[in-house]
């Protein structure tokens, strides 16, 4: 049997490489699939503690937040197609209208 | 009885102050008039009725009101309580009648003088304010509520000096007013906490029964100076030496603001104010003393500079002064009756003095300087008669009020323990003396003599008088029409609403001294009689019948009436019989002619050497070192601070998400750092 630790380490390297492609990357598509990544590291989190715990609580979770990561698909596309639509670029970078 | 109606007396003109103060600008002039009328004559019938009442036989000598609203005390703090109270004694009910009577005649004038003005609903107003004040400050039963309405006063009498605001030295004026009364009502201020910490108590009736329980507190140290910081106040409000120099300016009021605030009513307040402590003076003889003394210097004092002065306004101003001089003798001796009296016959005859001068410049376009005026008495009778009237009393010709009350007064110091009575009877003669020599000047030069007033083109060659002529009755001539005719300057009699009151005051200039004929002169001074529950002198009316008596009161009467007729002799020569000689003799005498001319330079030394260096501290010190240093240099390096930080913070927002995404990271970070590892290190700490 896998050590739970094996799990915990693969997620924070996920995890990781999730926070420095979202910080690194300049187009939107790239960070919307960093954060896809980062969530799934968490995900992978909780169903190795669901597992090294025999609690069901933490799949529930990942249920949770699989529906939201769907949703925020959903959403986030949309917008970047309409950013795209408007200005023909995905740089975010260029994208720096909310400035003060 | 319901002594509910008390409430009254001051809130129904309050209520007119509030009519007009906010409705005024749009109501007609008529209905400001009649509201202001109404909301004064109501009062002065509550006082009548007042009057019968306790007249009457078995009436009590003092009527209380304590308000209480809810169950509440006004002010209740542990170990000190002050009751919003009013009370009613015979010194109350004496000032009560000369506040609302006279200021309801004043009113009835006003509807008159001020009728072509403009600000005519602001006028009333204020005039209204100022008798809501002036009805607390005598009905008060404590020395905060006196306070209340001695700065009430003080603001509306701010309020009316500087009513033509447009013109500078009306509005310098009402500031030195106010500044200089500020002097005084701080030596009321501390006198208060000097009561407060000595008795607990601010209330009359409270404070006054602790000094009589404790006859070894005669001469205290406390008590002495409670009672000449009270001095202080006074001499503020009744401009006495050495805060008297607000009167004279004073007069840039309109003149039935003159003949009522500075005049007959608010400059009493202070002699009011001794009368009533007088429980506490009398046990404080060195203060009493001085208040002898400031009030006799004041009285020659401003008699000698008003007999020089050339504005018939500032000449009645003068006499103000030293008329209240005289009440204060009065009651440094002892004789407080005999300086309500005086107080009683002065705001009569001072009051019709004021408004005949008014009637006199009125008819004259606005002259205010007596070397333009002469030959009045036909063109215009009625203000010569009732005037006359005036000058007699205020000059102490018998049978006339004035003169019985100044004779009190000076009998009573005669008769004195005071060790200087004699220098100060003499110093009240020689002013009754000059008392009379400059009214009679003033009566000689405005309407007798020459008519100067028509002379072609005298009104400008003349030059700039002491006084810019009050734009006001200018307006009145261009609204009349009169402006371009050959009488340019008609003089005019004035219109009756004026001349009633006139006529009215001069009756009781006349007859007002009736009721204080001394037993001399076979009366029963019934005035006198009349104070007595609120005085109690008896040990002091015991002294002067011991030291006097009525062939000395008698005597005392024949050389003070000699000695005014001196002053008219000297003032028919000098002004009637040979009208050069004044000016001879003002030649002969330079030095001393310019000293009194130039009011002996008192303004200009307290300019040199108060508010000269009051300025330079201000603006040297004052202004470079605390306002520009510390109050600037605050408030700007807090708005630097404020400035650096928001740059940051908007270098931070700048449209980039990535940078944003940076920020959120940190922060998760940190907020991450803290859960784990920040309990531990709380602990640690």
């Amino acid at each position: 049997m896998v050590p739970t630790a094996y799990y915990l380490v693969l997620a924070a390297m996920l995890f990781s490489i999730g926070i420095a492609a979202f910080l690194i990357k300049r187009n939107v598509i790239t960070i919307f699939i960093s954060i896809e990544l980062m969530l799934n590291a968490v995900n992978l989190t909780f169903v190795a503690f669901a597992h090294m715990w025999h609690q069901v609580s933490g799949q529930i979770f990942v249920f949770f937040v699989m529906v939201v990561a769907a949703a925020e698909a959903a959403v986030g596309l949309a917008i970047i197609i309409a950013i795209f639509r408007t200005r023909q670029t995905l740089n975010v970078d260029e994208i720096d209208l909310m400035k003060s | 009885m319901p002594s509910s109606l008390l409430w009254f007396i001051p809130l129904l003109p309050f209520a007119g102050f509030l009519i007009n103060g906010t409705l005024g600008r749009r109501l007609p002039r008529a209905v400001v008039g009649a509201v202001a009328l109404l909301f004064t004559a109501l009062p002065a019938g509550i006082v009548a009725w007042l009057w019968m009442t306790m007249r009457a036989g078995g009436a009590p000598d003092v009527i209380q009101v304590v308000s209480r609203p809810f169950g509440y005390e006004w002010i209740a703090i542990t170990g000190f309580h002050v009751d919003f109270a009013f009370t009613v004694d015979h010194l109350t009910l004496i000032m009560l009648g000369v506040v609302t009577g006279v200021g309801f005649l004043i009113h009835l004038y006003s509807v008159g003088y001020m009728a072509h003005e403009e600000g005519y609903w602001r006028f009333f107003a204020y005039l209204n304010l100022f008798m809501f004040f002036m009805s607390v400050l005598v009905l008060a039963e404590s020395f905060l509520l006196l306070f209340v309405g001695w700065e009430g006063v003080g603001l509306a009498s701010y309020l009316l000096i500087g009513f033509y605001f447009k013109k500078s030295s009306a509005v310098n004026a009402g500031k030195k007013a106010f500044i200089v009364n500020r002097i005084g009502d701080f030596g009321f201020l501390l006198a208060m906490f000097l009561l407060v910490a000595h008795f607990g108590s601010l209330s009359f009736t409270q404070v006054f029964a602790a000094i009589a329980q404790h006859p070894e507190w005669q001469g205290a140290r406390f008590l002495t100076a409670i009672a000449l910081l009270l001095v202080l106040g006074a001499a503020g409000k009744s401009a006495q030496i050495p805060l008297y120099v607000w009167l004279p300016d004073a007069m840039e009021g309109p003149t039935p603001v003159s003949a009522l605030i500075h005049a007959a009513t608010m400059v009493t307040a202070g002699i009011y104010m001794v009368a009533r402590a007088h429980v506490l003076f009398d046990r404080a003889p060195a203060a009493l003393a001085v208040v002898a003394i400031i009030g006799a210097a004041t009285a020659i004092f401003a008699a000698s500079i008003g007999m020089v002065q050339h504005d018939i306004k500032r000449v009645l101003a003068y006499s103000t002064i030293s008329q209240l001089g005289y009440m204060f003798l009065a009651c440094g001796v002892g004789a407080y009756a005999a300086g309500i009296f005086h107080l009683l016959t002065h705001a009569f005859f001072k009051a019709l003095l004021f408004l005949a001068a008014g009637s006199v410049i009125h008819a004259l376009s606005g002259e205010q300087d007596m070397r333009r005026m002469g030959g009045l008495r036909t063109r215009i009778p009625i203000t010569f008669w009732t005037m006359s009237a005036g000058v007699l009393a205020i000059a102490g010709i018998w049978p006339f009020a004035g003169f019985f009350s100044k004779d009190e007064i000076l009998y009573r110091t005669f008769t004195s323990p005071n060790p200087l009575h004699l220098i100060l009877w003499l110093v009240g003669l020689l002013t009754a003396g000059m008392t009379s020599f400059y009214m009679f000047r003033l009566w000689f030069k405005t309407f007798f003599g020459e008519p100067h007033s028509e002379e072609d083109g005298s009104l400008d060659h003349l030059g700039a008088a002491v006084h810019a002529r009050s734009t006001s009755t200018l307006t009145l001539e261009a609204e009349r029409g009169e402006g371009q005719a050959a009488s340019s300057h008609g003089v005019h009699e004035s219109p009756w609403i004026m001349l009633f009151p006139l006529v009215i005051l001069a009756i009781l200039s006349t007859i007002g001294g009736w009721v204080g004929i001394p037993a001399a002169l076979g009366g029963h001074n019934e005035i006198e009689h009349f104070l007595d529950p609120v005085f109690q002198n008896r040990a002091a009316a015991e002294a002067v019948a011991a030291a006097g008596s009525n062939s000395l009161e008698l005597t005392l009467a024949i050389v003070s009436l000699l000695t005014a007729a001196v002053g008219f002799y000297f003032a028919y020569l000098f002004y009637y019989r040979k009208p050069g000689t004044a000016a001879e003799f003002a030649s002969r005498f330079k030095s001393a002619y310019g000293l009194l001319e130039n009011k002996y330079w008192v303004d200009e030394i307290y300019h040199s050497f108060l508010v000269t260096p009051l300025l330079m501290f201000t603006r040297g010190i004052l202004e470079l070192v605390f306002e520009r240093g510390v109050v600037n240099g605050s408030s700007r390096a807090s708005g630097l601070a404020t400035r650096g930080l928001s740059w940051f913070a908007r270098k931070q927002i700048s449209g980039n998400i990535r940078s944003y995404a940076g920020w959120l990271a940190i922060g998760a970070a940190i907020v991450l750092a803290a859960m784990i590892f920040g309990r531990s290190l709380w602990v640690y700490l």
